[in-house]
């Protein structure tokens, strides 16, 4: 009987202990957004939203007059980004494709750790190669005197999301039931067909996910940009331009900054905006997914 | 895992934090922090101080300027580097937080403009430089050069540098917003070396290899003079620097909060003492003399 009370008891205590593990990582998420929102609002004593967001114009140190204005630097984060989605996109799934459908199972089982260990590659290391390897080579293809610029961001940024997207493409194909790809080719599908038409719609919610989870990793990586980029604060106007993203404005300014001014105050606001932003995409991502798999069932 | 494990495991982290508090605790280095252009000089006059005095530990930082003098209002450093002057309204934030700021000269800095060793060119005036950086000239050929686009290279705004370009060079206007912000002075030199448009600047500290003397190569340090009529002196040049004859020198600052005390009032007197400065010549600096070095004897009392 009394053995019996222990066991529920210590039942309990560990259903409590995850429970709490659970409700820790909202509240770190809800702490860092009231942090965020604390830090950010105050700039908006000094700067008036609407000017913040459509000023292009990013000088705080000015000698004549600060001016805060960061839509350069929404249109770099931007500009880079999709840059390195369109280069990731169709090199991951055609890679993911490959390992789960074509590639015989001992390639497979050699590339995909490989592929996984890509992404253990510290930021530095690869911007450190937009310096001194992706940049000459665009110099020279696009016959300007420098490679530092958001076409050079976004290889880079494509390369590190590649192992996210690829790793979790492939397991979401390989978890299509084998009974799918089987129906497809007695029906006298081509294994393109079957690919094509059948494993890659039926994966399609986790390879949605896959490029969420990259486009993120890009969205918020700093340091590779911070170095490759050029950080100059001009308005993009086209890839081969230097861009300054808005990661690596708040990177290079953060640390130099007196504590409690608007200066300071309004690089947690390019914070704040750039949370919010990826925060949209996740919430598209997750309604566009739940939509498709409704239509599933 | 089991219990017994689980067990080991808690132990052997306890004993792990333990330590590391206790690691921290024990030491207690002098923190000197900011300065980019000065981080790899204080780096080796701190190693050679250290290599005399093993019981007085120093860690070295850059940053910028900004990050030193910031550090120092904040608590984080002891000794703070800058390559400018401090701007009065860091030195009003000092005293409302009661720091009071004492500064001593550490070395003269010719700032050095430096361009690809392709570009022909070979000098230029303080405002072709000011013009160019405005980006008020955005073709080599305005000032003599080729027909070549300017490509900007310039360190941030918690640079010194930066800052000291702006008020005596730029004539306190801003920056081009096409300027290549750099992360150090080390990555402007990587910059130009690759761009044969590249104009940036640096401490002269930087650019002299230090085995054989002379400037990197691949590099082109250029002529500065005042105005057109000025004759033009490299910053390699000892007498141009130390006589005020090239343009944009300027003194290599220490600061304390108030009168250095323990490790840093060893230091600092080691670096303006003859043993410091001739170290300060090695790295391709210029020592300190006359008025400036007066008052950094008056300072460390």
């Amino acid at each position: 009987m009394k053995r019996q009370r222990l066991r529920q008891l210590k039942e309990r205590a560990i259903k409590a202990f995850f429970l709490a593990n659970g409700l820790l990582s909202i509240f770190v998420l809800l702490g860092i957004f009231a942090l965020l929102l604390y830090t950010a609002v105050p700039a908006f004593r000094d700067i008036k939203i609407g000017e913040f967001l459509t000023t292009k114009l990013w000088d705080p140190t000015s000698p004549l007059k600060p001016v805060y204005g960061i839509l350069s630097q929404i249109m770099s984060t931007f500009l880079v980004t999709v840059g390195a989605l369109v280069i990731a996109i169709p090199v991951g799934i055609g890679v993911a494709a490959y390992l789960s459908d074509v590639a015989h199972w001992r390639v497979r089982e050699i590339v995909k750790p490989v592929v996984e260990i890509l992404a253990g590659i510290p930021s530095v290391v690869v911007g450190f190669l937009g310096i001194v390897l992706v940049g000459p080579f665009l110099a020279k293809i696009s016959g300007q005197s420098h490679g530092l610029n958001a076409l050079n961001g976004s290889i880079l940024l494509a390369i590190m999301s590649l192992p996210t997207i690829i790793s979790i493409s492939e397991d979401s194909l390989s978890a299509v039931p084998q009974a799918y790809s089987e129906a497809s080719l007695a029906l006298a599908g081509s294994r393109w067909q079957t690919l094509i038409r059948v494993k890659i719609p039926a994966a399609l919610s986790g390879i949605i996910a896959a490029v969420m989870l990259g486009m993120g990793r890009a969205i918020g990586e700093t340091m590779t940009v911070l170095m490759a980029t050029g950080n100059a604060r001009s308005f993009p106007t086209g890839f081969f331009q230097s861009v300054r993203t808005m990661t690596s404005n708040i990177a290079i300014e953060l640390g130099e900054v007196p504590y409690y001014t608007t200066h300071y105050y309004a690089l947690f606001a390019i914070g704040l905006v750039l949370f919010i932003m990826t925060f949209i995409v996740n919430l598209i991502a997750d309604v566009v997914l739940r939509k498709y798999q409704e239509r599933e069932l | 895992m089991s219990n017994k494990m689980m067990k080991i495991a808690v132990v052997i982290q306890l004993v792990i934090a333990l330590a590391g508090g206790m690691l921290l605790l024990g030491q207690k280095m002098l923190q000197v922090k900011g300065s980019d252009t000065m981080v790899n000089l204080v780096q080796i006059l701190a190693e050679k101080y250290m290599e005399k005095n093993p019981k007085q530990p120093i860690a070295v930082l850059g940053g910028g300027s900004g990050t030193g003098v910031t550090g120092m209002l904040n608590g984080t450093c002891e000794i703070a580097n800058t390559s400018r002057d401090w701007k009065q309204k860091e030195l009003d934030q000092a005293w409302e937080k009661g720091i009071k700021p004492r500064f001593f000269a550490v070395a003269i800095d010719g700032l050095s403009v430096i361009v690809n060793e392709k570009n022909p060119l070979t000098k230029l005036t303080m405002d072709q430089v000011g013009a160019i950086y405005r980006g008020e000239v955005k073709n080599w050929k305005a000032v003599g050069g080729p027909d070549m686009k300017v490509s900007l290279y310039g360190r941030q705004s918690n640079s010194g540098t930066y800052v000291f370009l702006m008020e005596h060079v730029l004539k306190n206007k801003p920056y081009s917003t096409d300027m290549k912000e750099m992360n150090g002075n080390a990555q402007i030199i990587e910059g130009v070396l690759a761009d044969v448009g590249a104009i940036g600047y640096v401490g002269v500290g930087y650019i002299v290899d230090k085995e054989t003397g002379k400037p990197m190569k691949g590099l082109k340090v250029l002529n500065i003079n005042k105005d057109e009529k000025a004759e033009a002196f490299s910053p390699l040049d000892k007498a141009a620097v130390d006589s005020g004859a090239y343009p944009v020198s300027r003194p290599l600052w220490m600061a304390t909060n108030g009168t250095p005390k323990g490790t840093a009032a060893g230091f600092l007197a080691w670096i303006v003492g003859p043993e410091g400065q001739k170290v300060v010549e090695a790295e391709g600096f210029y020592p300190v003399g006359g008025k400036l070095m007066e008052q950094n004897l008056k300072n460390l009392k």
